[in-house]
């Protein structure tokens, strides 16, 4: 079946199959910065943002993606806010292998949008379902609030 | 894995109830949250984005949340927000995490009848009842108690009255699905809901509790009596004799915060 759906605000019409998953199409369209983890809707590598939301595109299938609006990191690419999340990340020596970056930093992206000054505890609520399998989440942490302090 | 045959996105409620009943191994999904956690064939997958179930709004006495409406969605309404105190806005944050609530729909929580779920004990404590496409409005207790398999979740409605809620759970962390939770409502004539699940079975209401608090104002005898009206399994989470143990604290601390 066809669908379409606007990727980094590029119109793109696809060749999808009913089975088929979101982040399985992102990635065959050489969104490479989506990544694939867990799969089973646990990890949040390989989040995105759908209209705007964070989603997991291993959770959504392709064709209920028709009409909308997904973002990767890969369209953010100018984006100042982006760029300052990086900043931070990599400041505090947390980009590590990088694995989980992408999946981070949008999910960090939203939560600035959807929370107002939020305190570490609502930060970590927020960032539950980011998992990282190098370290103890402490240098993101110290990244993501600097980047808070900072911007507002 | 999951193999679907073919996808069908309905305008309307009847298109999309003709189709389930008229295509065999016909199915509502609600988006694919956890949908390949399990292995099956779904011959046509049905989804409801577009059929104007996604709101959450305020009637009268009655919240009604519609049954395509995103946990997220739901979670972000200035409507839960106020609701009980902000209390029941805080079991949705508990659900998961952010981005799968942004995905999974509250028909495609409520309908299976998810044993794991904290969102339907929850609702159980508070006065719910669920609108199906076919069978009607019936109140959530008696719909977890029927076999209905083939109709649409349309709408929940929770009563807005002035109830005292607490949500109990305990797990083995925070991004962790439930052993066992509990939840406890009163309204200002002392009527009080308890409501225990994840056991691990779907959440159920305490009737011989709820029963004697109206006579008697005794609550650890109250936690004692839900915990023991209820029946308990064990799974990967947990034994059944932990949760046996564990049943009337969980009761008793919501007890002791609603009654605060």
């Amino acid at each position: 079946m066809k669908i379409k759906m606007t990727i980094n605000n590029v119109l793109k019409e696809v060749e999808v199959s009913p089975s088929e998953f979101l982040l399985d199409v992102l990635r065959r369209l050489d969104y490479m910065s989506v990544k694939k983890g867990c799969d089973t809707g646990t990890c949040g590598v390989c989040t995105v943002l759908m209209d705007g939301k964070p989603v997991l595109s291993c959770s959504v299938l392709a064709a209920s993606a028709d009409g909308h609006k997904i973002t990767t990191i890969e369209g953010l690419r100018d984006d100042p806010e982006f760029k300052a999340i990086s900043q931070a990340l990599l400041d505090e020596g947390a980009d590590q292998c990088g694995f989980c970056s992408p999946g981070l930093i949008l999910n960090v992206y939203a939560m600035k949008r959807d929370l107002k000054n939020p305190t570490e505890e609502e930060m970590k609520k927020y960032l539950v379902g980011n998992l990282c399998r190098c370290t103890g989440y402490m240098p993101q942490m110290r990244a993501i609030k600097k980047y808070f302090e900072v911007r507002s | 894995m999951i193999e679907i045959k073919d996808y069908f996105r309905p305008k309307t409620l009847e298109e999309a109830y003709e189709k389930l009943l008229s295509v065999e191994g016909a199915e509502i999904i609600g988006s694919g949250a956890f949908m390949r956690l399990s292995s099956r064939k779904i011959n046509l997958a049905i989804d409801l984005q577009d059929v104007g179930l996604n709101y959450v709004k305020l009637e009268n006495d009655e919240i009604k949340i519609g049954g395509a409406t995103p946990l997220g969605y739901v979670e972000r309404s200035e409507i839960i927000k106020n609701a009980f105190n902000g209390k029941l806005s805080e079991v949705f944050q508990l659900i998961w995490s952010v981005q799968l609530r942004n995905v999974a729909t509250i028909g495609g929580t409520i309908f299976p009848r998810l044993g794991f779920s904290d969102l339907i004990t929850a609702l159980l404590a508070l006065n719910t009842d669920i609108v199906l496409f076919n069978n009607g409005r019936m109140p959530l207790e008696v719909f977890l108690e029927e076999r209905i398999r083939k109709d649409i979740l349309v709408e929940i409605i929770i009563k807005n009255e002035n109830r005292k809620f607490s949500f109990q759970n305990i797990r083995n962390s925070f991004y962790d699905f439930s052993i066992l939770n509990a939840a406890v409502s009163v309204d200002k004539d002392n009527n009080y809901r308890i409501a225990i699940g994840a056991r691990p079975a779907v959440a159920k209401l305490a009737i011989n509790a709820m029963n004697y608090l109206k006579e008697n104002n005794n609550i650890e005898e109250a936690a004692k009596i839900a915990a023991q009206e209820m029946d308990y399994g064990t799974n990967i989470k947990g034994s059944k004799e932990y949760r046996e143990m564990i049943a009337p604290v969980l009761v008793k601390r919501g007890l002791e915060e609603v009654i605060k």
